[in-house]
Formats: C-alpha cells, structure tokens, sequence
C-alpha cells in the first residue's frame, strides 16, 4: 500500500536529518517534497493543497523550528495528520480494530456500489466470509442483470466458500431486490448482501436504478467499492456516489498491487465517510478492517509491524512459541525445529507478503525474486532425510546427501546449501539468545 | 481508419468526459488571453488533475514556459500539438493470419468486454474471429466471454475453470489453423503485476503462442483503465517484462476520468494506444487517433 509515499517520506526525512535543523526555507522544501509525494501516490490536487496546508498550520502551531528533533516532529505531525484524514479519532470502532457495520433490521440489508470493476462481486464474497466468522448468517445475491455471467460469477464464489446465495427470478432489478429480501426474511438469513451492477457515476439512468432499488429495500449499509489504483478521478466517482445515495461507508481493494493507493486519502476527504475493510489479497480470506493508523505507518515508511505480529499471532501457538524459546535456550535447534519455523512462516502468507510488512522491508528491489516454492524445496529435502538425520545433521555424508537429493528431487548442491543455511541460523540463534540483536532489527527505519 | 463519422461517435463517448475536461484544461483557457504570474502553475495543475502524472505535467509546462509565449491561444495551441506529439501512432497490422492478440491487464480493467467489442469491430470488417477464453481464474469469466460469443456470434474456445491457460492458447490456435480463422483473440485473467507467479504464467502463454504459431502473439495489448492513475505506467513497466507489448487500449472513456496517464506512457515507453473503450455495448470501441483525442479533451463546448 502507498509504498511511493512511504519512500518519499524516508528522503525527506533523511534530507532533514542532514540539515540538523529545521529552518523556514528547508521546511518549504519538505512541505514541497510532501506535495509531490502526495501528488504522484495519486491524491487529488485538491485534497493534496489542504493537506498540506494543514501540515503547515500545525507545524507553526507546534514551534517546530525550536524543536530538538524537527525531523521526528514533523514526522508526527505528518502522521497524525494522515491518520485524521484516513480514520480520524471519530471512527472509534476503527481505531480498536473493530468494524463499524450496521446491521439493523430483519434483514438488515447491505449494498455494494461502484464503478465498474471496481471489484464489487469479489469483495461480496469477502464481506459474507467474513461476517461468517463474525457469527452472522448472510445470505449473498447480486442485482447486476447488466454484465454477462455476472451473477453466475457470485454463485460460483458462493459455493467455493460454503455461503448461502440466492438466484431469484425476477427480472427487473427493484422486483429481484424485494424477492431476495423476501428469501432472506423468511428464511432467517441476517444480513442480506447486494451486490449492484457496476456503473459510472455519471450514468443517470443507472444512478436512479440505485435510487430506487435503495428506497424499496433501505439498506443499513451502502458500501462504496474503490479501487485503490483509482487516479485523480477518484473524487468526482465516489462523490457523485455520495451525493446520490449517502454512502454509509468505503470498502478499498485491490492494495495487494502496487499502487501508492492516494485514492484512500481522496475518497475519503471528498465523502468524509469510513474507510471500513481492505481487500489485500486474491483470496477470499484476504480481507481486513481497515485501520488508519496502520495505513499511516505503512505511509511513513515504518513498516506495517501490527499485521506482522498480528499474522504470526495467528499462525503460531503460544505452546509452539514457548517450546521454540526452550530449545534456543538449550541451543538444541534441529532441521525438523526449522522445518517446523519454515512451516509457521508459510501459515503467515507468501514471503513477499511478509517481506512487505517489515520496516524497509517494501523497499525491496522489485528484482529481488522471492520464490515461495523455494520453500517447498527446502520442506521437501528436510521430509527427505530420516530423523536421525534431523536431529543430528552431521551425520549427513556424501552418499546420504546423495540420497536426500534424489528421494527429494533437487540437487545436491540445493541439500549442501540447505545445511549450510542451517548451520548458518544456528549461529544467528546463539546471537538472538541473548537478546541483543531484534530491537536494532527493528529500529532501522525511520 | 478515419471512416466516417468517427469524430462524431468519439465526440458523444468523450462528451461527458469532456464536460468535466471543460471545467479543467478547457475552461482553463476561454476567457483567458494574456498570461500572468500563476498562469503556468495553474496549468500544471489542471494536468495533474488529469492524471498526465508529474513527470509529463512539468516537462510541458517547462517547455512551454521557456518559449516565450505572448498569449494564453498561443501556449493552447503549442500544448495541443505537444501533447499530439507525445502519442505514438499505431502501426498497421501485419498480413499474416491467423493472427493472435493477447489482451493482458489487472483485475477490473475491462479485459473481457474488450476483446468482445473488438471481435465484433473485426468482423464487422469482415474478418474472421475466433475468441480464447483463457481467464481460467476468476469465476465465470469464461460464461460471460460464452455470451459475448453468442451474441456476436463467433466461435469461442474454452475449458473448465482452472485450466491451465497456455493450454487453451495452444487449443485455440489449432481450432483457429483448422478453420482458417484470421484473427485469435485471447481474453487473459487480470492479474496485479506484483503477482510474479501470474507474470510468469502469461510468460509461459507467449511462449506457447509462438511455439505453434510463428510470430505470435502478433500483438500483446494492455487493457488500462481510464480511471487509473499513476500506477498505470508501473503496469506498462511490468507487464512489458513477462510479455512485449505492442499498445493499450483505454477502456471506460466514457466516465470523467481522462486518461491523462497515456502520456506517460507514451514518454517513458513509447506505446501506442491502439483503441480506448466509451461505453458497454459491443459497439462502443474505436481506433485511436492522437489527433482527435487532444482535440476533444481540449474542446470546449459552447
């Protein structure tokens, strides 16, 4: 998400750094790189100027040039201002990492909008996994009767993840609405999902549909789909929507590309409504309440640490964790502990993904490829080798590198590596035992 | 390709984009003769807000500044012949059939759509068509190119969902040889260009491409949305890694967005938009001509 940003804010920070002192004519210069930065991450011209405006007010206000460390204020006030404009500290529920739906009524009724491709149908399919985890019963259906294939899209998603679709036969799209609420009474569902033709904005006929279809049904949530790559454009789109149909809140997608996604920024000044979920990824499980502070690090270039820790929270048991600690301790670290490690990590997502969420870590060069199925070759050599070969790797001669190679199907040179990899983390551990390396670790940026 | 009323059918699809460019680089300039202090920065702005990216944005302003211009119609007309200069021209098409274009693009940006329409402009042509459904990902991507088929009625070569998609290029590149079919059009699953194992994916579809048919892909068009912004040109930049384009083609003109990220494009790789998309009918596709493009975002309606 919003990498460009991130990368902008590094230079100017370090440039900052190197002056030693913030002075009027350099704070100029800044404000002038934050401009840029905003303006090539694709914020619109207009919520570019108050933004920076505002960072210029609070900068005065604050008395950063008698500052001790102008660089690190400005930071913050760059921060915070970009959290206020992403989340601000009324979205409560954001900030606790809660999402802010309404589910009101029997059923409580939730649109989806937006342009086309905008990737409506997909997120439909996300927002019911995940209200499923939330303990709802949602039933998901589409009103889109424009494109081809475009409900058969919805049911064949519906039926991958085990969700409850409903067809209808109507044929006008506000009859097809009252019939799919009509299901959804009576059959219990909570809430009932639309997913809307995609359309522009400025398309009055298609708009009025909307309209119509809103007040037979009075959906408690009317969810505009932006596509985080979204160009200056963005604004008039999202709030044409608004204006016509007082959008209750703002899915994003798509911010497992590469965008720099100032369209958040846009989307959310012009309409002034919440961001509330992110898709971030191709999967169905991809898909999280959005949450500004975190976006406003990633932009900062700290790095996204929260999903990190969060993600391996959720890939790794405490137990596992706790006897992990212990071996290190004991200084008894085996192939079978670093097939167990490369396991946990592939639980976390791809590489990359995790790669991305350290500080710096998206600064990667792009030509840097990281292969997942490396990781599948390394788990196969090490399933390849017996258990006393795991336990004991010194054991491993010629002849059974020979045989791990080819019970594995990679090279010898790919099972001299991996041992020396290994033998290469368990120095690394005897370091970490003692706890000094990490913090730095985590300290580069910035 | 300037075949009759083509600047009226382009002028009602940008109308609307128009009225929004009017109230931008248009109206920027009626009622206004002379130039003063912040002429040039606003001028910057306004293509800016049309996505031309900064880059572009500067490097005319810049050029326009250091000409000495006297009045504001002098830098409208040098701005316009500039940025007509900036787009690449399309190059013919080759002789040779059967001949197989792959349209390759992100998620969204109208892919499907697109080869419909440009199917029906072929045959409308007389051409022969036959379409590839090689989107075996998103869920029925390949029903809804079915239909499309139908309605145009061209034939349409496709597998179950989650077919390997080289394979259906190989298919219908045979289906294409037996029925002597002058024109391949394969519809390719989006993709973000940060997926490396779908780069490498489309990789492996070119390879197969040209390994039974010489010279193909003949044509390699990235599908780009006109709402896009600047990480449009970071999609030319990667998908011309696994595949060699040849052009664009700019869907959903019909809207306000305006597309402004061609000009980058043009600058930094010199690809030539090839077609833009202004509506949702299979009709609604037209070749493009930088021209008539420039025209009609500059003009101001009365």
């Amino acid at each position: 998400m919003l990498e460009g940003l991130s990368d902008k804010f590094q230079r100017i920070v370090k440039r900052i750094r190197g002056e030693g002192t913030l002075t009027e004519s350099n704070m100029e210069e800044a404000l002038g790189e934050v401009r840029l930065a905003l303006l090539e991450a694709d914020v619109n011209v207009v919520v570019v100027k108050n933004f920076v405006e505002h960072i210029r007010e609070q900068a005065k206000g604050q008395e950063v040039l008698l500052s001790l460390t102008p660089a690190q204020q400005l930071i913050k006030i760059i921060h915070s201002e970009l959290v206020a404009v992403l989340g601000g500290p009324s979205d409560a529920a954001l900030l606790k990492g809660r999402d802010s739906l309404n589910i009101k009524g029997f059923p409580s009724v939730f649109f989806l909008v937006g342009l086309q491709g905008s990737g409506k149908t997909t997120t439909a399919a996300k927002l019911a996994l995940y209200l499923g985890k939330r303990s709802l019963t949602p039933l998901l259906a589409s009103t889109d009767l424009q494109r081809p294939a475009a409900r058969e899209q919805l049911r064949i998603l519906s039926d991958q993840h085990h969700l409850r679709y409903f067809e209808g036969k109507s044929t006008t799209v506000r009859e097809l609405g009252r019939e799919c609420f009509n299901e959804a009474r009576l059959k219990g569902f909570n809430p009932l999902i639309i997913d809307t033709a995609g359309r522009l904005h400025i398309d009055d006929a298609l708009m009025e549909e909307l309209v119509v279809l809103r007040d037979a049904l009075k959906p408690s949530e009317i969810l505009y789909v932006a596509d985080s790559m979204t160009g200056q454009d963005a604004v008039r789109s999202s709030q044409a929507f608004n204006e016509r149909l007082a959008l209750t809140g703002i899915i994003l997608t798509k911010l497992d590309g590469d965008s720099r996604g100032g369209a958040a920024l846009s989307v959310r000044e012009v309409t002034g409504k919440t961001i509330k979920f992110a898709g971030v990824g191709e999967k169905s499980g991809d898909f999280e309440v959005f949450q500004p502070e975190r976006m406003a690090s990633r932009i900062l270039g700290m790095g996204d640490l929260m999903g990190l820790i969060e993600k391996a929270e959720e890939a790794v048991s405490i137990k596992d964790a706790q006897r992990l600690q212990e071996k290190l301790r004991k200084n008894a670290f085996t192939l079978d502990d670093m097939l167990d490690q490369i396991r946990q990590v592939k639980k976390m997502g791809s590489l990359g993904d995790i790669l991305k969420m350290l500080p710096g870590g998206m600064r990667l060069p792009s030509e840097t490829d990281i292969d997942d199925r490396a990781i599948l070759h390394t788990e196969a050599i090490i399933q390849s080798m017996t258990l006393l070969e795991r336990e004991t790797p010194n054991v491993i001669d010629g002849s059974r590198r020979k045989r791990i190679a080819s019970g594995s199907g990679r090279s010898v040179q790919e099972v001299n590596q991996l041992l020396r990899s290994y033998a290469e983390m368990r120095k690394m551990m005897k370091r970490v035992r003692f706890g000094k390396r990490i913090p730095q670790l985590f300290q580069k940026s910035t | 390709m300037e075949n009759p009323g083509f600047l009226d059918r382009l002028k009602t699809g940008l109308q609307r984009s128009r009225e929004k460019v009017a109230s931008s680089i248009g109206a920027f300039f009626s009622g206004r003769t002379g130039i003063d202090s912040t002429f040039f920065t606003e001028l910057e702005e306004r293509l800016l807000a049309a996505d031309v990216g900064i880059a572009a944005s500067q490097r005319l302003v810049i050029s326009l500044r250091s000409m000495k211009l006297e009045t504001a119609g002098e830098v409208l007309s040098e701005l316009k012949r500039q940025m007509v200069a900036i787009l690449p021209r399309a190059s013919g098409s080759g002789s040779a059939f059967p001949r197989l274009t792959l349209f390759v693009g992100v998620n969204g940006c109208g892919k499907t759509t697109t080869v419909a329409k440009i199917g029906r402009l072929l045959k409308s042509e007389g051409k022969s068509v036959l379409l590839v459904a090689a989107d075996t990902f998103r869920a029925a991507a390949g029903e809804q190119l079915e239909i499309w088929a139908d309605r145009l009625d061209v034939p349409v070569v496709r597998q179950g969902s989650g077919a390997d998609p080289a394979a259906l290029v190989f298919d219908g590149i045979q289906a294409a040889k037996a029925r002597s079919i002058d024109h391949i059009l394969v519809d390719t699953a989006g993709r973000l260009q940060t997926k490396k194992h779908l780069m490498a994916e489309l990789e492996k579809m070119g390879r197969v491409a040209s390994r039974e048919l010489p010279g193909a892909p003949h044509a390699t068009l990235l599908v780009l949305d006109a709402t896009v912004g600047q990480n449009g040109l970071v999609q030319c930049r990667e998908f011309q890694q696994s595949v060699p384009l040849t052009g664009i083609v700019l869907t959903k003109m019909d809207g306000t967005a305006k597309g402004g990220i061609v000009f980058s494009i043009a600058e930094e790789l010199r690809l030539p938009v090839e077609y833009i998309g202004v509506g949702e009918k299979a009709e609604d596709v037209l070749p493009f001509s930088p021209d008539i493009f420039v025209e009609a975002l500059f003009e101001n309606r009365s």
